[in-house]
């Protein structure tokens, strides 16, 4: 009994501890005054308007969804139609398997740095496109572990009675097994939107100026000069997670974690 | 192959072609870009082309100090010179120097004699194996390098000297620092996996989503929220001088324990998950079980739920290891100099100083490292989940 009190006590220091210093952030963001001074003079919402009407944040803010939305779709594309070979395949296969959590087991600076080199060679540093290309290809994992799971509950007679009774192979995919894991391509889809709108490592080495997302203008923002108008970002950005992660949990919620 | 299965195969190609062009080959290219050596070559190719059919001793005949005087001339101010001067002055300082006063020389020949009188350097043998070395068009010395060690004069392997033998270092503490955000971030996580593996349903669903949120908030927001409760007259601060904890303010930022606090408040909930997953696999019966065979609650969690919770333990361990060797963002703002990881002398030399083959070198040593010290833990965890059965 003692061990129950002691580890739900723990438990709770460990919450606090992962939430605290994200809320720290807000009050923050509501200073009136012009550096991150405490106690704070006052309450404003200048530095939500200056986010508002600056060129750079909106800039990066654009270039963040954009670029999100853009690795989503191509994510989640990719990784359903991979995910449904594998489960087709049978066990699944080792290569494919291999290649596609290579994301996950690749430090991100080595990643980075590798598709900096390799980028720079076809010209696709200091584009949109490359952004996408490389998050789409970080996000891939998550959309393929996804959907297969949802796969593992899939009748495969099915596939054999829609074939028989004249489907052609396109219509099998999109009637009849699209519909039932529906949920876990939008949760893939969600979860390669986060991880490119919240990915920074790749985008330092990659994205110039012009290309800078949310998270990469928010580092610059730090190097130079630690304005609240980042405490605003921050809250704005994280503000975007939670919904994202809301979502997530509708439509996949107690399936996933 | 049945059409079933080439019905797979082309259903998994696009996303596979896909990584393999985004991924593999970059990978591959990085790894290259670790031992090329095209700088003389691109500057100099007729000189590049005779140094390699020079035997390489003492100083080369005439056609070759005639060919380098002539294309180090015709290539002054061309982009290609840089790049070269950049090479050599990274192998022996001075050269960048050297090659700018050779390009802006007048001379005539006979240049073997023309070239020494410019510098003495030209006369000696030293300088023109050097050259004839980056002739090759492939080179050990950005490897050597990253682990403090030198090519010599006559081409034989040596150690930097003591003052720049930093890198060695470097991988050391980078270790020292992932292994101690990853013991600390286990150990942070277990009680509290164990806690809500036996929370009734709601306020498992709670904690669930409390661990799930610093999980999806980014990095960088993160972060920044350390960045800012550790400043001198950050929120930290405030409160201990409020609480009279302290006196005067703490310096909290760009030390160690920054470091590790950010990074374990990062990490703890790729910790957490995977425990969290296996510890509600564990039946609840064995506990009856085990009291009823006469052991202790203690006894029964470190000879049965211990050990069967050791999968999680080593799934999120490896996980959190392999993320901590590459960290950047997290050393590079809340990290004094003391507390840097190699990623930051990566990024330091591919954005900033532009030496490609050290920033390469570096980050194939430390995909080298972590595949060694995952590779042994994997090796270790068959022989963990062994002792349980």
């Amino acid at each position: 009994m003692i061990g129950v009190v002691l580890t739900r006590a723990w438990l709770g220091l460990v919450l606090l501890f992962l939430i605290t210093p994200m809320l720290v952030v807000v009050p923050l963001s509501f200073s009136s005054g012009e550096v991150l001074t405490l106690p704070m003079p006052g309450l404003s919402l200048r530095w939500y308007v200056d986010f508002f009407t600056s060129g750079r944040w909106l800039a990066a803010t654009r270039n963040s969804f954009v670029v999100g939305a853009a690795t989503a779709v191509l994510a989640t594309a990719l990784g359903t139609l991979a995910a449904f070979g594998m489960f087709l395949w049978g066990r699944v296969p080792r290569l494919p398997a291999g290649l596609l959590t290579l994301p996950l087991v690749v430090p991100s600076v080595i990643a980075g740095v590798a598709m900096y080199f390799a980028f720079a060679l076809t010209g696709l540093t200091n584009t949109l496109a490359g952004l996408v290309l490389a998050h789409t290809v970080l996000a891939l994992p998550y959309v393929v572990v996804t959907v297969l799971a949802a796969l593992q509950g899939f009748d495969r007679t099915q596939l054999r009675a829609a074939t028989s009774l004249g489907a052609p192979f396109p219509v099998v995919l999109r009637r009849v097994v699209l519909p039932q894991i529906a949920p876990a391509v939008a949760a893939g889809g969600l979860f390669a939107f986060a991880t490119s709108f919240d990915e920074l490592i790749v985008a330092l080495f990659i994205a110039g100026p012009e290309q800078f997302t949310l998270p990469r203008q928010m580092l610059a923002g730090l190097r130079e000069f630690l304005s609240p108008t980042i405490c605003a970002a921050a809250v704005l950005l994280t503000l975007v997670s939670l919904l994202l992660l809301a979502l997530h949990q509708a439509v996949w919620g107690r399936k996933g974690h | 192959m049945t059409r079933t299965k080439a019905l797979a195969v082309a259903l998994m190609a696009p996303a596979v072609v896909v990584v393999i062009l985004v991924l593999v080959v970059p990978l591959l290219v990085g790894f290259a870009t670790a031992v090329r050596d095209p700088e003389l070559r691109v500057a100099l190719p007729r000189t590049a082309e005779l140094l390699r059919a020079w035997d390489g001793r003492g100083v080369p005949e005439e056609p070759v100090f005639a060919a380098l005087a002539q294309e180090v001339r015709a290539a002054e101010g061309a982009q290609a010179l840089g790049a070269l001067s950049r090479r050599l002055n990274f192998e022996r300082s001075g050269m960048r120097g050297l090659l700018l006063r050779t390009a802006r020389a007048e001379l005539v020949a006979p240049y073997s004699m023309a070239l020494p009188a410019v510098d003495p350097r030209w006369g000696e043998p030293a300088t023109w194996t050097m050259l004839r070395r980056a002739s090759l068009g492939v080179t050990p010395l950005y490897l050597l390098r990253s682990v403090d060690l030198d090519v010599a004069a006559d081409g034989s392997v040596v150690a930097q000297p003591e003052e720049e033998a930093v890198f060695v270092k470097l991988f050391r503490r980078t270790l020292v620092i992932a292994l101690e955000v990853t013991i600390t971030t286990l150990l942070v996580a277990y009680p509290a996996a164990y806690a809500m593996a036996r929370l009734p349903g709601a306020w498992a669903r709670l904690a669930t989503v409390l661990v799930l949120v610093p999980f999806w908030v980014s990095i960088m927001v993160r972060t920044t929220a350390w960045f800012i409760l550790l400043q001198r007259e950050g929120p930290v601060n405030a409160l201990l001088l409020a609480l009279q904890v302290v006196d005067h303010p703490l310096q909290l930022i760009f030390t160690r324990v920054a470091v590790i606090l950010a990074m374990v408040h990062v990490l703890l909930p790729f910790a957490i998950l995977p425990m969290l997953g296996v510890m509600k696999r564990i039946d609840p019966r064995l506990a009856r079980a085990s009291a009823s065979l006469g052991a202790t609650q203690w006894q029964h969690f470190l000879r049965v739920y211990l050990p069967l919770s050791l999968p999680g333990v080593g799934a999120g361990g490896l996980m959190i290891f392999m993320l901590a060797v590459g960290f950047y963002i997290t050393p590079a703002l809340v990290g004094g100099t003391g507390d840097q990881m190699v990623s930051t002398f990566i990024t330091e030399y591919t954005t900033a100083t532009l030496n490609w083959g050290m920033a390469a070198a570096l980050a194939v040593l430390l995909l080298a490292m972590t595949a060694a010290v995952v590779g042994l833990a994997v090796l270790l965890v068959p022989r963990l989940r062994a002792r349980t059965a």
